[in-house]
């Protein structure tokens, strides 16, 4: 017992920055490039910490609290992601509300932080980050309704379980759907073309990267990291909906599920690949279409 | 055009006492009477002339192919032109900054390059102390009220671009208007001309503009070889259109890699950013330096290419060409890159008619406008490269422009480098003639490349007048922005591309 959580703290710890590096892999594969090495976000991350931050004289302790509170409260709901099938660490029935505000939580402090700086463009990233943000949680919440109804379960562990499979069976169209509608949402939670682009240098067009411009040494560490712990947790959600492969053996699943999580990231990054980032006017458009399919997912359900 | 006027051809010279000199107001009435008729300002520059200062037009007359100058002599002000005729506003305003000339009922006078001045004793904007030039050092236009917001970009951008100011009025994500202010790069070029040619007269004008080295060395070498009444070898003037071409190839096609770049569409960002290193390298193979720089010299071009080597480089130009069709069919054919390209960054005809704008910015406004038709030089007067306009004036247009005007280039350079004249590529080009002035207009990548110089009584240069394409266009850019989004910025910018260098000089 206690090894299988320390197991999966494990995972949830050291594989999401490798995810990264699969999804820059595969870009560059498309754009003919080498590439940087896979694991270059460790490196990032582990050269950022042991940098000193500079601060701006105009921030205050809400700019310093920004990177700190936006990674726990990842970190956090992490802790509530059941891993390949097991259950989670915490779980609670209606930990998926707590799960999503969470989330929403880091944005808060991250938005907060930006705004903190004074600077026009993070003003304007956060105004950006923060009205897609109200957009793309009802497409994640509808998802995780249709997930509860169908397994009839308020906890993640509960509808990321044993039941999904039967669930499936009965009601295929529906958990399609809400996949469907849940793959957009994570495009947009971490900042993927065809809604941002994560590797842009232009600030005018940036939503998330403008808004930790300002961020150095470990806190851009605790940043970068945040954002493929992030990454991982909506990567777990989604294969584990898509994919349950419903292998016995612990280890096997386990083995399967990070084989699911790199085919996760390779498919992000070839829908990155063959697309171009869409007007910051449409984002709303295919935010609330992925809400639309959701609504059906439950229409469907409910009928 | 009326007769007041001096009619004048592309590179060729007359006599500097031939331009006729009229009093201001006729002067100013002929100039606003010439552009009502169609015409467009090519140059509009002064000098000193003993108290006075003396302006000197340009009028390019593109259905005729004809060039009309004519001057005047003006004290400390005159009223001005450039509510009536917008392409004239920039041009006062220089002359304004240099020889303090007020243009009495200029719509926005502000400081151009923030410059000095070039009588230091007569300070135009009357600082008292040593006069400040620190760009971007006055009042911004402002728009007033609760919810705006104003957003300034630069001078130091996140990119590897040159410094210029960006200043935006907006509500929320909606542009008001856009305000943009250079100067950070003047150098003084126009001012270390004076008195060539010399040694570094060449240098010098290749590095106007780095990405145009060609194309301001071809302007320079034309105007010079006509001051001395020289006509340089056949072979010579395939070779110069010949690298005039890979020079526009090359940045054609890297623009349109940075354009798809700038939407996030990395297939063709990447293929053509190493593509455009093709056509640089195709450069490199003639003259030894990837932006063609030290080729053209008065007299011809200081490198020549044998059989073997045009042959070769044909190839390798038809090799890359393939693959940029290929990569620039996968961008105009993505949907949801056409989706960002389409109606973004509208310029209008009329607008563009009226600030007068060059090259394919003006083309993608269906102005059908470009030197090498209309006031052909060179090689130009013997093989014509089909002109290529586009319609809808927004970012798609500007990049569709560019991706025919590659594809003329491509075929223009296949075909001269099969088939290029024999003979000597140089021959002594002898001293300009004294008391000349000659206009000398090349269609560079961006647009028109205008030269007007005047040499002394020695022969020497005693006006050396530059005008680049980005001087006309970078207020374009700025009207494109009224009315768009903000982060549509980068995008419209890429797609106008202009130059902080050449219009700083």
């Amino acid at each position: 017992m206690i090894l299988r959580a320390l197991f999966q703290i494990g995972i949830l710890l050291v594989l999401p920055p490798f995810l990264l590096g699969v999804v820059n892999r595969v870009k560059a594969i498309f754009a003919g490039r080498q590439g940087p090495p896979l694991l270059q976000l460790y490196f990032d991350v582990w050269k950022l910490l042991q940098k000193g931050a500079v601060y701006s004289r105009t921030t205050t302790w809400v700019f310093r609290a920004g990177p700190i509170v936006g990674l726990a409260a990842v970190a956090t709901a992490g802790t509530m992601l059941p891993v390949a099938g097991q259950p989670a660490l915490f779980t609670f029935a209606g930990d998926f509300v707590l799960f999503a505000y969470l989330l929403a939580l880091a944005r808060f402090a991250t938005a907060l932080a930006a705004l903190d700086t004074g600077s026009s463009f993070e003003g304007m990233g956060a105004a950006r980050e923060v009205s897609f943000a109200s957009m793309a949680e009802p497409a994640l919440f509808l998802v995780l309704v249709v997930m509860a109804r169908a397994t009839g379960s308020l906890s993640l562990s509960g509808m990321l379980g044993p039941a999904l499979a039967p669930a499936w069976r009965a009601a295929a169209p529906a958990l399609l759907l809400s996949a469907i509608a849940l793959f957009v949402v994570a495009l947009a939670e971490n900042s993927r073309i065809p809604v941002d682009d994560p590797n842009t240098h232009l600030e005018l067009t940036m939503i998330h990267e403008v808004m930790v411009l300002d961020h150095s040494g470990p806190d851009l560490a605790f940043i970068l990291y945040g954002a493929s712990l992030k990454f991982f947790l909506f990567g777990a959600l989604f294969v584990r909906l898509v994919a349950d492969a419903g292998i016995a053996g612990i280890w096997a699943a386990e083995a399967v599920f990070v084989v699911e999580l790199i085919g996760f990231a390779i498919l992000v990054g070839v829908v990155e690949s063959v697309m171009a980032r869409l007007r910051l006017t449409r984002v709303p458009q295919m935010l609330v279409g992925a809400s639309v399919l959701s609504v059906f997912a439950l229409v469907l359900l409910l009928r | 055009m009326t007769t007041r006027l001096l009619q004048a051809w592309n590179a060729e010279a007359f006599d500097a006492d031939d331009v006729p000199v009229l009093p201001v107001d006729e002067f100013q009435q002929i100039v606003a009477d010439t552009i009502a008729a169609g015409a467009r300002v090519s140059s509009y520059s002064g000098r000193t002339d003993g108290q006075r200062t003396r302006v000197t037009a340009v009028l390019a007359d593109d259905a005729q192919g004809r060039l009309g100058v004519l001057s005047c002599r003006v004290g400390a002000s005159w009223p001005s032109l450039g509510a009536e005729c917008p392409s004239i506003q920039a041009f006062e305003r220089e002359i304004f900054e240099q020889f303090g000339v007020r243009p009495e009922g200029h719509p926005w006078l502000k400081p151009l390059r923030f410059e000095p001045p070039v009588n230091p004793n007569v300070d135009p904007w009357g600082r008292v102390a040593r006069p400040t030039t620190i760009p971007g050092d006055y009042p911004f236009f402002r728009v007033e009220g609760e919810e705006v917001h104003e957003v300034a970009v630069g001078p130091v951008h996140a990119g590897v671009i040159e410094p210029g100011h960006f200043r935006f009025q907006c509500h929320g994500e909606h542009v008001f208007t856009l305000e943009i202010v250079l100067g950070y790069q003047h150098r003084g070029v126009e001012a270390l001309l004076v008195g060539g040619p010399d040694r570094r007269t060449v240098t010098l004008l290749e590095s106007v503009a780095g990405d145009t080295a060609v194309g301001n060395a071809i302007a320079h070498a034309n105007g010079v070889e006509a001051l001395a009444g020289f006509q340089i070898p056949a072979r010579a003037s395939v070779l110069r259109g010949v690298a005039l071409e890979l020079e526009r190839l090359a940045n054609h096609v890297g623009d349109l890699g940075m354009m798809a770049g700038d939407v996030g569409f990395l297939p063709t960002a990447s293929s053509c950013g190493a593509l455009r290193a093709d056509f640089l390298n195709a450069l490199a193979e003639i003259c030894g330096n990837r932006f063609g720089r030290g080729l053209v010299v008065p007299g011809g071009t200081r490198f020549d290419l044998d059989a073997d080597a045009a042959s070769r480089l044909a190839d390798k130009v038809q090799k890359a060409w393939e693959r940029v069709e290929g990569a620039t069919r996968l961008l105009f054919e993505s949907p949801s890159v056409r989706n960002r390209f389409d109606g973004t960054g509208v310029v209008s005809r009329e607008t563009c008619t009226e600030l007068g704008l060059v090259g394919p910015a003006a083309r993608a406004c269906g102005v059908s406008r470009d030197v090498r038709r209309d006031h052909a030089t060179g090689v130009f007067r013997f093989l014509h490269v089909p002109v290529v306009t586009g319609e809808t004036g927004d970012v798609f247009a500007r990049g569709w422009v560019r991706r025919l005007e590659a594809e003329r280039s491509v075929e223009f350079v296949l075909r001269q480098l099969r088939a290029l004249p024999g003979g000597p590529v140089r021959a002594p080009c002898p001293l300009p003639r004294p008391g000349r002035l000659v206009v000398s207009l090349t269609e560079g990548w961006r647009g028109e490349l205008c030269h007007v110089v005047e040499t002394d009584r020695d022969g020497s240069f005693l006006r050396y007048k530059l005008v680049d394409p980005s001087f006309h266009n970078w207020m374009g850019l700025a009207l494109a922005m009224r009315g768009e989004q903000i982060s549509d910025f980068p995008l419209c910018n890429k797609s106008f591309n202009l130059s902080y260098c050449g219009h700083d000089l």
